[in-house]
Parts: C-alpha cells; structure tokens; sequence
C-alpha cells in the first residue's frame, strides 16, 4: 500500500495517521454529496414558497428524497451522443467540470476551536485540522480551482457541435474571465489581513480580538468588518457570476440559448453538469464564509466541546449564504450581456483597485504608527490620484461614447 | 516525504475519489441505460429545425479581446498576491510601489475603455 510504504507513515504512529487521513476524506465526501442533494432539494422547495407554489412533496417527508429519485431516473435515461459532437472532449468536459468544485472543498476549515487552540482538534490521541488538507498555497488553490471549472463548460459547449452551446460557452468563458479579475482583487484585501495564503492562517486570524465599536462594544475580527466590507460585496457579486448563478446565468439563458453549453448532454452526463453546479455553490459559499466571516468562529465558544459549536456555527452561515443564492434567483431578473461586462469591468475592478490600496495605506499607518502630518500627507496623495485615475476614466468614458456615436451614425 | 507534500497527497487522493466518482456514474448509466442510437436522434439540436451551416461556426471576436484583457489583469495578480501577504515587511516603500503599479494598470484599463474595446455590442 502507497501509505504503507511512506517513511513518514511508518514513524510512531502512522496507523493513526493514516486513520485519520482517510477518515477525513470519507466524511467530506459523503458530506459533499449529501449536501448538495439537500441543497438541491432546499433551493427547489425554497423558490416554490416564494413563487406561492407546493413544490417537490412527493418523495419521502417534504420531498427531501426528491434529489434521489431524479439522479436515479437519470441513471436509465438513454444517452444520446450527437454525430457532429467531439466524442473525447464531449465524454471528458462532466470530469472538468465537477472536479474542481469537489476539489475546493478540501482546503475549507469546517470546524475548530480558533480562539483557544488555534483550530487544533484531538482525534484518537492525534493532533490534526478539521479540513481535509492545509496546503500553504490554499487561495490560489481555489483560484486554480475556479479557473479549471471554465475548461469544462467551455470544452463541453465546444464539443457539442451545435451552436447553442457553443454561444452558451463562449459567453461562460468571457464571464468567468471577467469575474474571475475582480474575484482576485478583492481576495487580496482578505490577504493583506491575513499575510497568508492558507486557509487555516487565515480562519485563525479572524479569531483573534476584533476592533471594539465606540470603544465599548467588542466586534469579531471578520475580514468582513476588518475590510470595510467593499471586498466582501465584491467577492460575493464576482463569486455569483464565476458559479453562473442568478442573476448571472446568461450561460444557460434559456430563452436565448435552449439549455446553453449542456444542451446537447442528457442522461446522467448531464446530471454531472448539475451536480457540479449546486456543489460550486457549496464550495464557493464555503469559502465565503472562510473568507470574510471567521470560518468556524462563533459568539459562544464552550469549553471542552468547543470544537463542536464550530461546525454548528460554519454550518449556520453556510446556510446563510445558499439562503441568499436561492433568493438571489427568485427575486432578479437575469442581466443583459451588456450589463453584466459592465458591471465587472467598469465598477467592481476600478472599486476594488482603489479600495485594495486604502487599504494597504492603513495597514502601513497602522504599523509604522504614522504622525497625523504623514496621514494628511498620505491621504492628500490618495485623493490626488483618486482624482487622476477619475478624470482619466471619465474621459475615456466620454471618448469612448463620441467614438460609438461615430460608429453608429 | 515532508509535510509538505504529505499535504498535496491528501489533496491528490481527494482528486482521486472525485475522478472515481464520476467514472462510477458514467460507468452505472451506461450498464443500466437502454441504447438503441438512431440517426434522427443523434442530429444536432436545434430547436426542432435541421441545423443548417458548419457546426463550428465563427464567434464574436469581441469575446477574444475580453480573454486578452483577463491576461492582463491575472499576470498582475501574481505580483499583487506576494506583495499582499508580504506588504508589512516591505513598509512605505512597497505601498509606493503598488501605488505606481496601479496607477499604470488603471492608465490599461482606461486606455482599453477609451478604445471602446469594453462596450458590448
């Protein structure tokens, strides 16, 4: 066996070890999969309360088991692989797809007592992480992560052979790209806090004593307060948009483009494609709340058992977030494409750019205890530049709008 | 093997059982599935009309300017993300430094602006 032939396995206690290593991977996988069939479930049963309609109330107590009896019909659907389509890449791009979003999970802290013992957890005498594994590099693991997922909508619409889904895909990739940007930037504001990459540093950072409000009332350190919450709004747009979600989902505008990149899959195929979907909105609401809302820190950290209340307190902002996804789809309109670049090249990148370097300014304020002359002098800088950088763009806006009446007239 | 790698292992092996899961499903479907293929169904669909024209026709170029202008704005993260976790060590000078930086990669994106190359049409 691979681990048994490990130097590092076999030293005091690799048993243990090994135990612990699978036992880990065991429960983020069935934990992954019975989350997203309930998800599933949760955003069906959820849009139709809001819609005024019953819903799935069918199959077990409320249709929970409604998930499972639509995979499992999908299962004996017969599959149908069209003459024109790219045999390989067709049969390749569902393996593109769901693998990064199960790959992402790996990296997000579920649990853990941050504040006293630094996220360590005892299981069978051994000290350990509850996530699955803490590479240093676990933020550009998820933005590696997310970047792969576009291979497999683009390679599936491309596969196709059909125009549809090659629209659908073309369109997913320029979306994703574009978020992708601003996704980046506002992740770099979570990062000048933490001075890390790896998740676990950065849970770890947001327990520790926050600002206090007024001086009096004492406020959790969440990059969601310690940034200014500007990363976080952006972050969340740009993480809607990379997942295809409502109200970005013009990948599979259905009245425009049939299905978009997965029209031409069915069977289980295309329960692949779905999977991999509501599993990217697990992993990347996850990550949210690692991100900006302290992971597993909670207002009530018992002794002892301390470890439990985090994942009750992951677990609930969890919820939270795929709450605000089904929301989010119920009550807006889907974006014109127009609308969409605008709204990813022109707002959140230049916000989050400028809101990247007030930030960077207050950190070196703060470590270099700057006098109340370098403050002045600092911000009359940022304001002359804020003011450069403004007319620029404003007067490439307005360029920009003559050249397009030329064009048009 | 260090630590370190020891850390990727696990993350390979998740892989692994992400790769085995779907291979399973795609392999189940295809024992239980019925497959009596037909010409007619295996056409290309579209909208219940004969597709007409070559299948991989020509795309928008617009969409390939928008993946030049994501070269840009990711090569740049690769020095925004070590100077990020690394910006204390570094002090006034590298906040001066980033400032500049920025300022030139707004003086792209406005030129990119002014060019019309972000409108949609």
């Amino acid at each position: 066996m691979l681990f048994g032939l490990d130097p590092l396995y076999l030293e005091d206690a690799w048993l243990a070890e090994l135990l612990i290593t699978v036992l880990k991977v065991v429960v983020a996988f069935a934990l992954l999969l019975v989350a997203v069939m309930l998800m599933i479930w949760f955003e069906r049963k959820l849009v139709s309360d809001m819609h005024n309609r019953i819903g799935p109330n069918m199959a077990g107590p409320w249709g929970i088991l409604q998930t499972l009896a639509d995979g499992v019909k999908l299962f004996f659907k017969e599959d149908l692989i069209p003459d024109k389509s790219d045999r390989f890449v067709f049969k390749l791009a569902p393996y593109l797809s769901l693998i990064p979003a199960f790959l992402v999970f790996a990296i997000v802290p579920i649990g853990g007592d941050f504040v006293n013992k630094a996220g360590v957890v005892r299981l069978f005498g051994h000290d350990t992480y509850l996530q699955v594994a803490d590479p240093h590099i676990g933020i550009l693991f998820f933005l590696a992560m997310s970047s792969m997922a576009v291979y497999g909508i683009m390679l599936a619409g491309w596969s196709s052979g059909s125009k549809y889904p090659l629209l659908g895909s073309v369109r997913a990739s320029a979306q994703m790209v574009s978020y992708e940007a601003a996704l980046g930037l506002a992740l770099v504001a979570v990062l000048l806090q933490s001075e890390s990459l790896s998740t676990h540093d950065i849970a770890l950072g947001q327990a520790a004593a926050g600002p206090e409000l007024l001086g009096v009332v004492p406020l959790p350190n969440w990059n969601l307060l310690v940034t200014g919450f500007v990363p976080f709004l952006v972050f969340l747009i740009a993480g809607t948009a990379e997942l295809n979600r409502p109200p970005f989902d013009l990948v599979e505008a259905e009245q425009e483009l049939v299905g978009g990149f997965h029209t031409e899959y069915s069977s289980i195929r295309f329960a692949l494609f779905f999977l991999a979907e509501f599993m990217n909105v697990i992993t990347m609401s996850a990550i949210i709340v690692t991100l900006f809302l302290g992971g597993p820190a909670g207002p009530v950290p018992i002794e002892g058992i301390g470890w439990a209340f985090g994942i009750l307190w992951f677990f609930l902002k969890l919820m939270l977030f795929l709450f605000f996804y089904v929301w989010l789809r119920a009550t807006l309109p889907r974006l014109r494409y127009d609308q969409l670049m605008d709204l990813g090249w022109k707002l959140l990148i230049p916000i989050s750019l400028a809101w990247l370097l007030f930030l960077a300014t207050r950190n070196i304020a703060n470590e270099y205890d700057w006098s109340a002359g370098q403050i002045v002098l600092a911000a009359g800088i940022g304001l002359g530049l804020l003011i450069i950088c403004t007319s620029l763009l404003m007067a490439a806006i307005s360029a920009g709008d003559a050249h397009e009446h030329e064009e048009v007239s | 093997m260090s630590d370190f790698l020891r850390t990727y292992l696990v993350v390979a092996i998740f892989g692994g059982l992400g790769v085995m899961l779907v291979g399973v499903f795609v392999m189940l479907g295809a024992a239980l599935r019925p497959n009596h293929p037909t010409a007619e169904r295996r056409l290309t669909y579209e909208s219940g009309v004969d597709a007409t024209g070559d299948m991989w026709s020509q795309s928008n170029i617009r969409y390939y300017v928008f993946a030049l202008l994501f070269v840009m704005f990711d090569v740049e993260a690769v020095f925004i993300f070590p100077w990020a976790t690394r910006l204390e060590a570094y002090g006034t000078f590298g906040l001066v430094e980033m400032a500049i930086f920025i300022f030139i990669l707004v003086l792209g994106l406005a030129y990119a602006w002014r060019k019309g190359v972000l409108r949609w049409i």
